[in-house]
């Protein structure tokens, strides 16, 4: 195979090819150059877009496609006392109506996972951590899916019972137990006492990263929190009271298929518009965040690869611009080689294999630089970046077709020469 | 070109009839050849002489297949050049048609077995039967020893004979020579001239274009050019 592809003619057109191109090495490098940089730029680009977009993306899959969350907001319209001491009883969010109605209104939901959270000192002996207590129920962990760490998570049973198991993260663990007793610990929340049941993973602090978990979770039966501590929180905050009632601060209602989920958010969205005439909720779909951030990319990779494009564009011209002149050049040899009996069409095929190696190789050592610049960017800025194959062999595609596009016309106009004519130039 | 060998008058390999070109110089036409008759027979040692002018590089332009007449019919193996597609040209020079120039014409960055390769690239043929062809062709012409070196590495009588060694590459009947010894010194044109001689032994059609009379004493016959049209022909 090998020795045939030796002896073929295309083989060594590539070779006379390259012969020539090593005849001026300064001038073929100098040629490619825009080639090497318009190549570099696109694969650099596309890692950049790639690795920003795959982050962004990551963290909307974080918080599940399938899910709608809805939490409970303070409305704006509220705030019409400009005095210096408010005293005053704010009740607002999503109640525990809405969570029933929620689960008898829609059958393509799976679950809901209803969520309250309240802001408490956790103690252990003489470790406190400032946790935030999750009252939830045994679906949380089927919906936020943390490996189990030690012991157990909540079950149907204490909801029921409203009894006083706790379900720590990781780093609550660490924090608390620090190492040395896990299940089975006492641990103080406030006022009142719980016992450690499990440890889930988690704790993981990426910065901006949005899950519904936090690392400073404490999981606890919500008729647990709703029994202990009620609805009604109480907040001294820069020389204002502020009394708060909130049933329930989240809902994490997650569809019982992908396709559901958009209708579903839409019913949802009305149910809350009917029911809650202050806009005291919000609604936010992952899957809709998602296909944004995908179109935002989209664009973005359009954008950057145009830049791109132009260079190579530019970088293309420069190799016509060569290839015009090696053809005046070398108008004799096209007359002597016509002479001799080369069709037009072998005259092409010379003079393109020659543009399409120099672009080729162009388009190699660009790629090779490509692969070296955003290697760099993550190094030094920590920025993400992500090559595909898809953006090397498309800047690699580009280049060949570079190398063919403009040397067309440069071919074309060696084979085009009069033979009596190129025979007699000096 | 089954039809050349089984043609009317088998032993002409050139044949033209009333053969015109002309060409347009400003407003004015200029009659290269005006009117030339020519036969030229398998195996003949002809030279074309003539002063700057008279036609003779027209008439070698249109022996080589590199032009088309004006008028007329020029034939080669019994097929009119008129009515070749460029492609068929390239393949008639290619085939039957071996060139032979003053300025020698090698490709500079090839090699002297390059050089002597190229037709064969051309006619596809494997590269390592190609090599064999054109150290046989250099052992003839005497350049074994230079297979791998450049063109400008050889003197003038070197570069000529690889020359010669390329026209004979594909085998052509019929070798076209342009004052093939215009560029050469007395003693290195004698080395050509007798290399040119043995091929017509051999049976070669050649045709020598030259201004030079001692030159043309090689020849068998000699064909004089005047003003676009054949003055007269010598038999040596």
């Amino acid at each position: 195979m090998i020795h045939l592809l030796k002896n073929s003619r295309t083989w060594r057109n590539v070779k006379l090819g390259i012969n020539s191109l090593m005849l001026h090495k300064l001038r073929s490098l100098l040629t490619v150059l825009g080639v090497v940089f318009g190549v570099a730029s696109v694969i650099a680009m596309l890692s950049v877009g790639e690795g920003a977009g795959a982050q962004a993306l990551e963290q909307i899959r974080r918080l599940g496609s399938n899910n709608i969350l809805v939490d409970s907001i303070k409305a704006l319209d509220d705030d019409v006392s400009g005095g210096a001491v408010r005293r005053r009883m704010v009740i607002y969010g999503i109640t525990y109506d809405d969570y029933d109605r929620l689960r008898e209104s829609f059958d393509r939901i799976r679950r809901i996972v209803p969520v309250k959270a309240i802001r408490q000192e956790g103690r252990i002996g003489e470790r406190t951590l400032e946790l935030r207590v999750v009252g939830t129920t045994h679906e949380w962990f089927e919906l936020v899916q943390r490996p189990l760490l030690a012991g157990r998570v909540l079950t149907v049973a204490d909801i029921e019972s409203a009894g006083n198991p706790v379900v720590l993260t990781e780093y609550g663990a660490r924090r608390l137990l620090a190492g040395s007793h896990t299940v089975g610990e006492s641990l103080r929340i406030g006022r009142h006492y719980y016992e450690v049941v499990g440890i889930v993973a988690g704790g993981d602090d990426v910065e901006g990263l949005q899950t519904p978990d936090e690392r400073v979770d404490a999981y606890v039966p919500i008729s647990t929190v709703r029994q202990r501590y009620g609805d009604i929180s109480y907040r001294i905050q820069s020389g204002s009271f502020e009394v708060e009632s909130v049933e329930l601060h989240h809902l994490i209602i997650e569809a019982a298929s992908l396709e559901d989920v958009e209708p579903l958010a839409e019913g949802i969205q009305v149910m809350f518009e009917h029911f809650h005439p202050q806009e005291d909720y919000r609604i936010r779909v992952p899957l809709a965040l998602l296909r944004q951030a995908e179109a935002t990319r989209r664009t973005f990779n359009i954008v950057l690869g145009a830049i791109a494009g132009i260079s190579l564009l530019v970088g293309g011209i420069g190799i016509m611009n060569i290839m015009l002149a090696s053809v005046t050049e070398r108008t004799r040899e096209i007359g002597i080689r016509r002479a001799i009996g080369a069709r037009r069409s072998q005259i092409i095929a010379q003079f393109l294999v020659e543009t399409t190696a120099l672009s080729t190789i162009g388009g190699i050592i660009g790629a090779a630089l490509g692969l070296a610049i955003p290697w760099l960017i993550t190094l030094f800025t920590g920025l993400p970046t992500i090559i595909t194959s898809w953006a090397l062999l498309l800047a690699l595609g580009i280049s060949m077709g570079i190398g063919i596009i403009f040397g067309l016309y440069p071919a074309v106009r060696a084979a085009g020469l009069d033979p009596i004519a190129a025979l007699r130039h000096e | 070109m089954s039809k050349s060998k089984k043609g009317d008058t088998p032993s002409a390999v050139i044949e033209w009839l009333a053969v015109r070109k002309t060409y347009r110089m400003g407003d004015q036409d200029v009659h290269a050849l005006d009117g030339v008759d020519l036969c030229i027979e398998r195996g003949e040692y002809r030279a074309v002489m003539g002063p700057s002018g008279s036609g003779k590089s027209t008439l070698l332009n249109l022996l080589g297949c590199l032009d088309r007449p004006t008028e007329g019919v020029c034939k080669l193996h019994g097929m009119d050049v008129a009515a070749q597609s460029d492609d068929q040209l390239s393949e008639m020079r290619l085939r039957h048609l071996g060139f032979v120039f003053q300025s020698f014409n090698l490709i500079a960055q090839l090699t002297v077995r390059e050089n002597i390769e190229l037709p064969l690239f051309y006619l596809g043929w494997e590269a390592a039967r190609s090599a064999e062809r054109a150290a046989e062709l250099a052992e003839l012409v005497g350049l074994a020893d230079r297979l791998e070196h450049r063109p400008r590495e050889l003197s003038g009588g070197q570069q000529q004979r690889t020359a010669v060694a390329r026209a004979l590459a594909a085998d052509p009947h019929i070798l076209l020579a342009d004052e093939p010894t215009g560029n050469l010194d007395s003693a290195t044109s004698g080395q050509i001239m007798d290399l040119l001689d043995g091929l017509n032994e051999q049976g070669r059609t050649i045709i020598l274009v030259t201004h030079e009379e001692d030159i043309a004493a090689h020849a068998r016959s000699r064909m004089h050019m005047r003003d676009g049209r054949v003055e007269r022909i010598e038999e040596a």
